[in-house]
């Protein structure tokens, strides 16, 4: 199935996703990657509040490369491997009613964390030219202190895509999946 | 008989031109095997991938941008002909080359310290680009630059076989290419060397992926992608027919007491170019 959403993302319309489906979003969407996270697990557990909302929001894992002219512009934004925001995605779900997270290559023991709650939808990787044309407009930078690739850009996205659907909120993981077949056929090759 | 030269502001602009053309613009033969891959994978998601790969290398073409945003470290290997003579420094000319391509093409600044991990912000530091020199006959000068990214170097490996363990050699590519999955960006090309000693066998492997996707494999190598395939990791790891393009091995003769393999992973993007310049008397 294809799907064209809005953010931000209602929690209906991320229930009926599932693992392979494609999706095309439209909206806000906040970049987010290693420094970002431990800054927003160390405010929230502080009870501190942040300075964006992320009710329904999308992260994307994404360092991206900006060019500041007038304003910011992207030059090349593609996602990062989203394997080392693993371990710190259970609590940052924990306060934030994330709705979509956004990156390359899958997440690692994450599957329970997103259930009823939360897709991991996969940009392909390496396509940075791509994904810039398609990102209309940098609305804001949060924590430009952390650098250019660590900051939180709040970035307007239209048809961004093809997403596809990598762990549903049913438990389903198309990478795990993928990983175990390979897995199996190369144990049974050693026993040849 | 005079000698031939070479002038270093012609060669620095030059270089320039090369290191846009590998950022920016995916050697034909790449192009073709993604488009091959794109047409035979049967899995809707994979071709999905596929599709996107190609649609972004048309883009990043067409406005001269780079393709990924990890543009890299870059890798240059310089050919000189014995009967030149150069009356510049070249390492630092390819290092002028650098900085100036990270400020106009633009580059992202990727080179840092390796335990500091301070960020030289234009891409030269410490040994850094990497240069490999050889010489040849003749009068002209060949560069070939290779921008490489961390997410599909990070998942290379090299082991020290025993000289009578040549038949798991073949484990060891498998399992390399199962435990990175989605993670170096497939379909990727496979450099393998096997041979030469430690550091050699890692430089064959790195050359290997420089070699045209378009030339034949030899059966070895044949055998190695068909079993690489038969994994169905596919395009991202999201499942396919197409984990890798190609598998090119290189050799050299080694210890009789050793069998060093060394395989570089290399994601869809395999960049390179060259160019060639020749002596003026």
């Amino acid at each position: 199935m294809e799907y064209h959403l809005k953010t931000p993302l209602k929690s209906e319309e991320i229930l009926k996703l599932n693992a392979g489906d494609v999706v095309y979003l439209t909206g806000a969407i906040f970049t987010a990657r290693d420094e970002a996270h431990a800054r927003i697990l160390e405010k929230t557990e502080k009870g501190e509040k942040l300075p964006f909302s992320l009710e329904g929001a999308a992260i994307y894992h994404c360092g991206p490369l900006m060019k500041k002219e007038a304003g910011w512009k992207v030059v090349s934004a593609g996602p990062t491997t989203s394997g080392r925001m693993s371990k710190m995605t259970p609590p940052l779900l924990k306060t934030q009613a994330v709705r979509a997270i956004i990156g390359k290559g899958g997440m690692k023991n994450v599957t329970k964390a997103l259930k009823d709650s939360c897709v991991y939808l996969a940009y392909t990787g390496g396509c940075a030219a791509l994904a810039a044309e398609l990102i209309k407009e940098v609305k804001t930078v949060h924590w430009l202190d952390l650098g250019m690739p660590e900051a939180v850009w709040e970035l307007e996205v239209e048809e961004f895509g093809p997403l596809i659907v990598g762990i549903d909120t049913k438990g389903r993981d198309i990478f795990s999946e993928v990983r175990e077949k390979a897995k199996k056929s190369l144990k049974k090759l050693e026993r040849v | 008989m005079s000698s031939l030269k070479i002038n270093q502001e012609a060669f620095i602009q030059a270089v320039l031109k090369t290191l846009r053309k590998a950022e920016t613009e995916l050697p034909e033969d790449v192009v073709n095997e993604l488009k091959k891959a794109f047409e035979k994978e049967v899995s809707p998601v994979a071709k999905a991938q596929l599709q996107a790969i190609l649609k972004n290398i048309a883009l990043a073409k067409k406005h001269s941008i780079p393709m990924c945003q990890d543009t890299g470290i870059l890798i240059f290997f310089v050919e000189i002909g014995r009967e030149l003579q150069l009356d510049f420094e070249l390492e630092a000319a390819l290092k002028k080359a650098v900085q100036k391509a990270t400020k106009e093409i633009p580059l992202r600044p990727n080179a840092v310290s390796p335990l500091g991990r301070k960020n030289s912000g234009d891409n030269t530091g410490c040994g850094i680009p990497d240069i490999n020199y050889s010489f040849v006959p003749g009068k002209s000068l060949k560069i070939t630059v290779a921008p490489k990214g961390a997410g599909s170097e990070n998942m290379s490996a090299l082991r020290m076989f025993n000289p009578t363990e040549i038949d798991k050699i073949k484990t060891f590519v498998l399992e390399t290419v199962v435990n990175a999955g989605g993670m170096p960006c497939p379909p990727l090309t496979i450099g393998i060397g096997i041979g030469g000693s430690f550091d050699k066998a890692a430089r064959l492997a790195k050359k290997a992926l420089l070699r045209k996707l378009d030339t034949p494999m030899d059966a070895f190598e044949q055998e190695l992608l068909n079993a690489v395939n038969a994994l169905g990791i596919g395009s991202m790891g999201l499942g396919g027919s197409t984990t890798a393009l190609a598998v090119h091995v290189e050799k050299a003769h080694c210890h009789t007491a050793s069998l060093p393999v060394a395989i570089n992973i290399q994601c869809w993007a395999n960049r390179h170019a060259s160019l060639v310049l020749k002596g003026e008397e």
